[in-house]
């Protein structure tokens, strides 16, 4: 009876069935999309082949014609490298800069966050003055100012360097460190080795003492004792093996000094900016975390009897970082993405080296952004995974 | 009759707790760590704000209209330089040279900031359609003035836009123009149609995986590429085209926090009241997300105004290069930490400002439930 009911009713005109409906609309949206990105695809091929370049990935293994001066891990040499090189040291340059100032950063952010939330007035207006400065202007800005008004004109020349016990020094040209050198390669390798067996150990050590609190109640200085052994093993395989690596200084020459670990005023500017600018957000997002922990909760722990450094390592900071950690992987994306203003101050990371100066040289336009955006969007999509990750791993000790 | 107890009055607190000094002894001098950590602060100000002070007004240059002063006075700021290049700095290149004409884009600016600031009213009528107008009919009016052609004043072309002038121009082009494919793809990113809901996440994840920087080089080296040849942009145009993509992302993720607020309540009150898809969507659903999402919108308008000085890379003339320019031309070098501070500042006035208001927004608007 019930099915002769529904048969009977007026059918829906096909036209008005919202699956039918749903299933034409996207037809549509993929058929457009489609037409414009292929249209888009062959006209720039079209405009490109206009000009007399073959768009492909031929030119890759072509000599590049132009000079890189910074490349401190992949050798370059004017001649013998190619394009692909080229690409190579900018996304290596990329990474040396976003990871100094990811953890410069991360160290000067914390120190803000921490100091906003003094009870110290003074001290707590100079961090918001801080970041208020900080994030309300362009970082673009803050690079030039840096590095053509401060840095440039103000930083003494190679003679009159400013210097701290004479083995680092700093002048208008850039920050000059000494170098660690490798004398014998196997004893390096062995030094090495031993460092990583110690911090297997450490992990081993720190498990073991968990497990037996856990079980036992008792606890067991793992941090001190942690602590020596990375410090004690690896100095003893040091002298064990004789020295394997020394020291470089940097030495002044006639112009300049050489040899040494060397970094270019435009890094350092770079470098200097970029952390400055973050940390304002990182203090911000420092605060907020610490801010977000429940005071019941402090005085729940107090109550325990926990003194003042247990409240702070065994309730207040576990769960502030759970509130920290997402925005702050976020804050280290920006970063990286922001050294892309590198362009502004020539210093030699992918989109100054890359998108400028090869993009230039070779004219091959699509190739080259779209190999940029590759190399970003493969730095983001590996974020946003670890966000994830990091995001379900600490859904699960919630209730 | 029992007799009352009077108590004696409360004694005052003991003066160490009340007026400035129990103020300072609670705020700055509460223990051993916060003495030394006041102390501390008070050394390091004492070291650089006077400087600051002698620097920017004691020891400064205010005066003048060339660069004799500032040379026989180095000590101290050179004002002057500001003072002479301000219209430049302002207003951009054309109008720099041509003072005649700068009620332009001053009379362009008083109609802006007089109906955004009737918008700021708490309590005013038809406030809707007045934002609906300034949002479609102001950017025509002050086209119109600014460039100059459809009132036959004499004509500044795009290329010759500059300074702050073109830093609003193209931060606020971007917002409003990223504004309604933000809700487009923030309603598809929600959509139940799973090709609609792919591509719109691609689009913003996309976007928000790029630097602006890239986006930029992309307009200006590849727009012209992506047409027929014969289509010609200028290089606002690029930029503004660059900017509004890469500001919809932002902008639908805004958008999308707004509509994920919305209580499941009110899609299916609207359902069950019979409303299609978008009647739904343009009566029930958009105007408390809109709502919701403003201070989120506001947020991404402070760094996209920020980020606009990125455009100095592609070679346009917006605030920051245009003060860098003029303190790198052969009257002023050498003058380029004036010229940086004086943008800085004027970046600062109006991102501080605007996130002010956009805190005073986000309490106003917080209706606890």
């Amino acid at each position: 009876m019930k099915q002769d009911s529904t048969t009977n009713a007026p059918a829906t005109p096909w036209h008005r069935d919202p699956g039918v409906r749903a299933l034409i609309f996207q037809a549509m949206l993929l058929l457009v999309v489609v037409w414009s990105l292929g249209t888009i695809f062959s006209n720039t091929v079209t405009n490109l082949e206009n000009r007399g370049i073959h768009t492909g990935f031929d030119f890759l293994h072509e000599i590049a014609p132009f000079a890189v001066g910074f490349s401190p891990f992949i050798e370059f040499k004017l001649g013998e490298s190619t394009y692909w090189d080229v690409f190579l040291i900018g996304i290596q340059n990329t990474i040396i800069v976003s990871f100094l100032g990811i953890v410069a950063a991360t160290l000067l952010g914390f120190v803000i966050g921490i100091m906003r939330l003094s009870p110290n007035w003074l001290v707590s207006k100079i961090a918001s003055v801080y970041i208020e400065t900080f994030r309300n202007i362009p970082l673009l800005l803050q690079i030039l100012f840096w590095n053509f008004a401060i840095f440039l004109t103000n930083l003494p020349g190679p003679r009159q360097s400013l210097s701290l016990g004479e083995t680092v020094f700093l002048n208008s040209r850039g920050l000059y460190m000494p170098r660690p050198v490798t004398e014998s390669e196997a004893g390096a390798w062995i030094v090495i080795i031993v460092g990583i067996a110690a911090l297997i150990g450490c992990v081993v050590l720190y498990r073991w003492a968990k497990r037996r609190k856990d079980q036992t109640g008792q606890s067991f200085p793992v941090l001190s004792v942690s602590l020596a052994i990375m410090i004690l093993v690896p100095t003893l395989a040091f002298f064990i093996t004789g020295s394997p690596v020394g020291v470089e200084l940097p030495e002044l020459k006639r112009f300049n000094f050489e040899g040494g670990m060397q970094m270019p005023l435009a890094l350092f500017s770079l470098w200097f900016a970029l952390s400055t600018y973050t940390a304002a957000f990182i203090g911000e997002t420092v605060r907020g975390g610490i801010m977000a922990v429940d005071h019941g909760q402090t005085e729940a722990a107090s109550a325990l009897g926990l003194h003042r450094g247990q409240v702070l390592r065994l309730v207040v900071v576990p769960q502030a970082l759970r509130v920290i950690i997402p925005p702050a992987i976020s804050q280290f994306l920006n970063l990286t993405k922001n050294s892309s203003l590198a362009v502004a101050v020539a210093y030699e990371e992918l989109v100054s080296i890359w998108s400028g100066i090869a993009l230039n040289q070779t004219g091959q336009a699509l190739v080259i952004i779209a190999m940029t955006i590759v190399v970003y969007e493969i730095l983001s999509l590996t974020t946003s995974a670890i966000l994830n990750f990091y995001n379900y791993r600490i859904q699960l000790v919630e209730r | 009759m029992t007799e009352h107890h009077q108590p004696l009055p409360d004694l005052p607190p003991p003066i160490t707790s009340t007026g400035v000094i129990g103020w300072m002894r609670q705020h700055l001098f509460s223990s051993p760590l916060n003495i030394f950590l006041t102390l501390l602060s008070l050394y390091v100000l004492s070291i650089i704000v006077p400087n600051i002070i002698n620097w920017a007004f004691i020891d400064a240059n205010w005066t003048g209209t060339d660069r004799t002063v500032c040379d026989a006075n180095p000590n101290g700021a050179c004002w002057t330089f500001i003072n002479v290049r301000l219209n430049q700095i302002l207003f951009g290149l054309y109008y720099g040279q041509h003072a005649d004409q700068i009620w332009r884009p001053i009379t362009a600016f008083i109609i802006l900031a007089g109906l955004v600031g009737l918008l700021l009213l708490p309590r005013l009528r038809f406030k809707a359609w007045l934002g609906a107008g300034v949002l479609l009919l102001y950017p025509f009016v002050a086209f119109a003035l600014i460039h100059g052609e459809w009132l036959g004043l004499p004509v500044a072309n795009s290329s010759q836009w500059g300074g702050l002038m073109l830093t609003f121009i193209l931060a606020s082009v971007g917002i409003v123009a990223a504004l309604p494919l933000g809700i487009l793809l923030a309603l598809g990113r929600r959509s139940e149609m799973p090709l609609v809901r792919a591509f719109s996440v691609t689009y913003i994840e996309f976007w928000r995986g790029t630097p602006l920087i890239t986006v930029l080089f992309m307009a200006s080296v590849m727009l012209p590429l992506f047409f027929p040849s014969g289509v010609e942009f200028d290089k606002v145009m690029r930029a503004v085209i660059g900017i509004t993509l890469f500001q919809s992302a932002y902008t639908a993720e805004a958008i999308r926090g707004g509509l994920q607020a919305i209580p499941r309540g009110q899609y299916e009150a609207a359902d069950a009241l019979g409303l299609g898809y978008w009647k739904k969507t343009i009566f029930i659903i958009l105007p408390q997300a809109l709502k919701i999402s403003i201070p989120g919108i506001v947020n991404s308008f402070i760094e996209l105004f920020k980020d606009t000085s990125l455009v100095s890379i592609i070679g346009l003339l917006d605030l920051l290069n245009m003060a860098q320019t003029a303190s790198r031309s052969i009257e002023w070098k050498g003058y380029d930490v004036e010229a940086y501070i004086f943008a800085a500042m004027l970046f600062w006035i109006f991102c501080y400002g605007i996130s002010r208001y956009s805190q005073h927004l986000e309490k106003t608007l917080h209706r606890g439930h």
